[in-house]
């Protein structure tokens, strides 16, 4: 895929620090519209942290986010909402004494007349989604403390899938899942991709990104170690990045 | 539904016995069935007590001597339970949100002195002894005054990342000190005319009449709020309850409103307030035996019932109440979904500062006075109501509801006590020290069952 336009997002040179841990050391990152980019790294590489920056849930130290070649300053995550920005957390971020309805739309419930929350439609609204992402959840009425892990993810990814993002960043979304939800979320990638989407993938399984990424960005310790177009190289490449910090001749 | 628990087929009502069909198909809260069981074995307990000590004493049965469950004893406790029960309400968003508010009682003590001064050495002046503005401003004023203070610990708790424990710990002590700082530690007395019918007796209920309107009203709105849940269910095609669940609910519903107002109805005035009042109204007729005036509602007690609707349509229907779970339920995640957990904090405090406030209007009217010692160990009963009525400590559970019989439940072990002759303080608080921690314990078991 030629990256000539645009990119969608470019964070540049992001540092962030806590206490005196360099979780990101100047790494910058770029994704454009109906690509998938890969983030690998070993754990505690600086994958989540990275990304959180981008969805508002920390505020980097220094550097700058681009939204399709303007400045932005996102200090919270209601702003990344506002740039169609939508995530799932490696955490998934649930309130696990809500049920899925009310954790689907948190923050943006259905009002009716007078301002009140309208729970069937929201109801009616999260059943119509779950019959597209897990058509064998059934657990619509139940606080999601009750739900398995895989249950629980796809109540985060749909989510974010339900507003109309245009920038998606999923953190491991497959996790918790088996292998046929995760293939689900495999097709799932693809659609939304094909409806041009630009989508950050943080995923430990390098077949995984080697399927569905175009390119992958590895971190290590902080760092960017570097940017392949995943066509171009081998899982062998892949792996050398992650484990020594190997660049190849044709990364970037 | 003819079916029979042991040779029914396997089917979803199978296993189930005549009971628990009856809790499924009606969606009664079960959690709610156990808490007034609770409250009537209670009401008994009291009521046949001296029955049942009399028969052991060798006086003989005497059925006369049960003392609580008596219009006049429930009419009583009604009026007891509103000021608690006004704010346990509040103190549930605070506990649902994993804070603590130790605070109440002082904000009652110092909104009511604040008030006690307004309404005797301020406003009578300017506005002319007994005029009718009196109470609004000062009720007013005690409300706004109790929001400030809750948004000032609100404040220092979400934006300072001050630990609320702290925080209202040191508001206790501070407010109570403010409390007797205002007036040099004088009592105040009395309070507006108008003023004191907020804190119920005689004069300050509906009577018969008011009562009926209010029992009557209810009843519209319990078969409203049946008919609009069916429509609901219909329109996004979701399974409906039963037509005789529907049935049940409606009379239940509609049972207990007709019963209290039964119930407020026949406890009548006292002779000496009637002889009063005969002498004021010389032209009313007394008929023979006495003329018999049915008290009703008390003020507070329809304050209470006001503030429960609101505060429960706040909790359930509202984005408000639906963000206070989530913050509960887990911070971290309410703020990822773009909820601004600080403010939300700094508004529920005020809330339930402008609760005390309320309470404060409520104490001070009955007691027809403000003292600095007005809600003192206050904070401790409403906390008690609220975990007694479901709260969890935890975080993230519990409902409106639940802290007013919360409140109705630790209300009547009080008044049990001493109705039954232990009225000194220390057997009350042994009885309401280890109620709290029975119904914990019995909530802890209800819950491991149902998870
Ligand atoms: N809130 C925080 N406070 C302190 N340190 C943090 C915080 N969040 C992350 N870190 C540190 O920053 C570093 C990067 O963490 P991060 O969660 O980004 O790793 P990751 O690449 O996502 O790892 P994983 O694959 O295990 O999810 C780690 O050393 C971690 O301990
Ligand atoms: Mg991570």
């Amino acid at each position: 895929m030629a990256n000539t336009g645009t990119p969608l997002v470019e964070m540049r040179d992001i540092s962030i620090a806590f206490g005196g841990i360099k979780a990101v050391d100047h790494v910058s990152i770029d994704l454009h519209p109906g690509e998938v980019v890969g983030l690998l790294g070993h754990n505690g590489a600086g994958k989540s942290t990275l990304i959180k920056c981008l969805s508002g849930a920390y505020k980097a130290d220094a550097g700058e986010i681009y939204i399709n070649g303007a400045k932005v300053d996102i200090n919270n995550p209601r702003d990344a909402r506002e740039y169609n920005i939508e995530t799932i957390y490696q955490t998934l971020a649930l309130a696990d004494n809500l049920n899925a309805a009310s954790n689907l739309f948190l923050g943006r419930e259905i009002v009716g007349a007078g301002g009140f929350l309208d729970d069937s439609a929201m109801e009616a609204e999260t059943r119509k989604i779950m019959a597209r992402l897990n058509p064998n959840f059934r657990k619509f009425n139940v606080p999601v403390s009750a739900l398995s892990g895989g249950q629980r993810q796809s109540v985060a990814i749909a989510r974010a899938v339900y507003f109309n993002a245009k920038i998606l960043i999923m953190d491991e979304p497959t996790a918790a899942l088996g292998p046929q939800e995760t293939q689900m979320v495999a097709e799932l990638i693809q659609e939304l991709k094909k409806q041009g989407l630009g989508i950050f993938l943080i995923e430990h399984d390098i077949h995984a990104v080697m399927d569905l990424c175009d390119r992958a960005v590895v971190m290590k310790n902080g760092h960017r170690v570097g940017t392949v177009n995943v066509n171009e190289v081998t899982d062998e490449d892949i792996l050398g990045m992650i484990i020594m910090g190997k660049k190849p001749p044709q990364a970037v | 539904m003819t079916d029979t628990p042991t040779h029914a087929p396997q089917g979803s009502d199978a296993k189930l016995g005549p009971i628990a069909r009856f809790i499924r198909d009606t969606e009664l809260d079960t959690r709610m069935l156990g808490m007034v069981g609770a409250l009537l074995l209670i009401w008994s307990a009291f009521h046949f007590y001296p029955i049942i000590a009399g028969l052991f004493s060798g006086n003989g049965l005497n059925m006369g001597a049960g003392l609580f469950i008596t219009p006049r004893n429930l009419w009583n406790l009604s009026v007891q339970t509103s000021m608690t029960g006004i704010m346990a309400t509040g103190m549930v968003l605070v506990i649902i949100t994993r804070n603590i508010d130790l605070s109440v009682g002082s904000i009652v003590g110092v909104t009511g002195m604040v008030m006690g001064i307004v309404q005797v050495n301020i406003l009578p002046p300017m506005l002319g002894l007994g005029s009718p503005v009196i109470w609004i401003i000062t009720a007013l004023i005690g409300i706004v005054l109790g929001a400030l203070i809750g948004a000032f610990h609100g404040w220092l708790i979400a934006y300072r990342a001050i630990p609320s424990f702290i925080v209202t710990l040191g508001g206790m002590l501070v407010w109570r000190g403010a409390a007797f700082l205002t007036a040099d530690g004088k009592t105040i007395a009395p309070v507006d005319t108008t003023f004191a019918l907020l804190g119920g007796g005689p004069s300050g209920s509906v009577g018969a009449v008011g009562s009926w309107i209010v029992g009557i009203l209810g009843c519209i709105a319990v078969l409203w709020i049946i008919q609009a849940g069916r429509k609901t269910r219909t329109k996004h095609g979701f399974p409906q309850r039963p037509m005789w669940a529907e049935g049940v609910l409606a009379l239940l519903g509609c049972g207990v409103l007709i019963g209290a107002v039964l119930v407020v109805n026949a406890y009548t005035w006292p002779k000496g307030i009637v002889d009063a009042y005969v002498k004021a109204n010389p032209d009313v007729v007394v008929p023979e035996g006495g003329l018999q005036i049915s008290t009703g509602f008390a003020i507070p007690v329809l304050i209470l019932i006001v503030v429960g609707i609101l505060m429960t349509i706040l909790m359930t229907r509202t984005r408000f109440g639906r963000y206070v779970f989530a913050i509960g339920g887990n911070p971290e995640a309410a703020a990822l979904s773009g909820i601004n957990t600080k403010w939300m904090t700094l508004k529920i405090f005020s809330l339930m500062g402008l609760l005390s406030g309320l309470a404060a209007v409520v104490a001070s009217a009955r007691l027809n006075a403000a003292t600095n010692a007005l809600g003192t160990l206050d904070e401790l009963y409403v906390i008690a109501s609220a975990v007694v009525g479901g709260t969890s400590l935890a975080g993230g559970v519990g409902t409106i509801y639940g802290a007013i019989i919360g409140a109705l439940v630790m209300q009547s072990l009080q008044t049990g006590m001493v109705l039954i002759g232990y009225g000194d303080g220390s057997y009350r608080m042994i009885a309401v020290g280890v109620a709290l921690v029975l119904a914990v314990y019995l909530d802890n078991l209800y819950r491991k069952k149902t998870k």
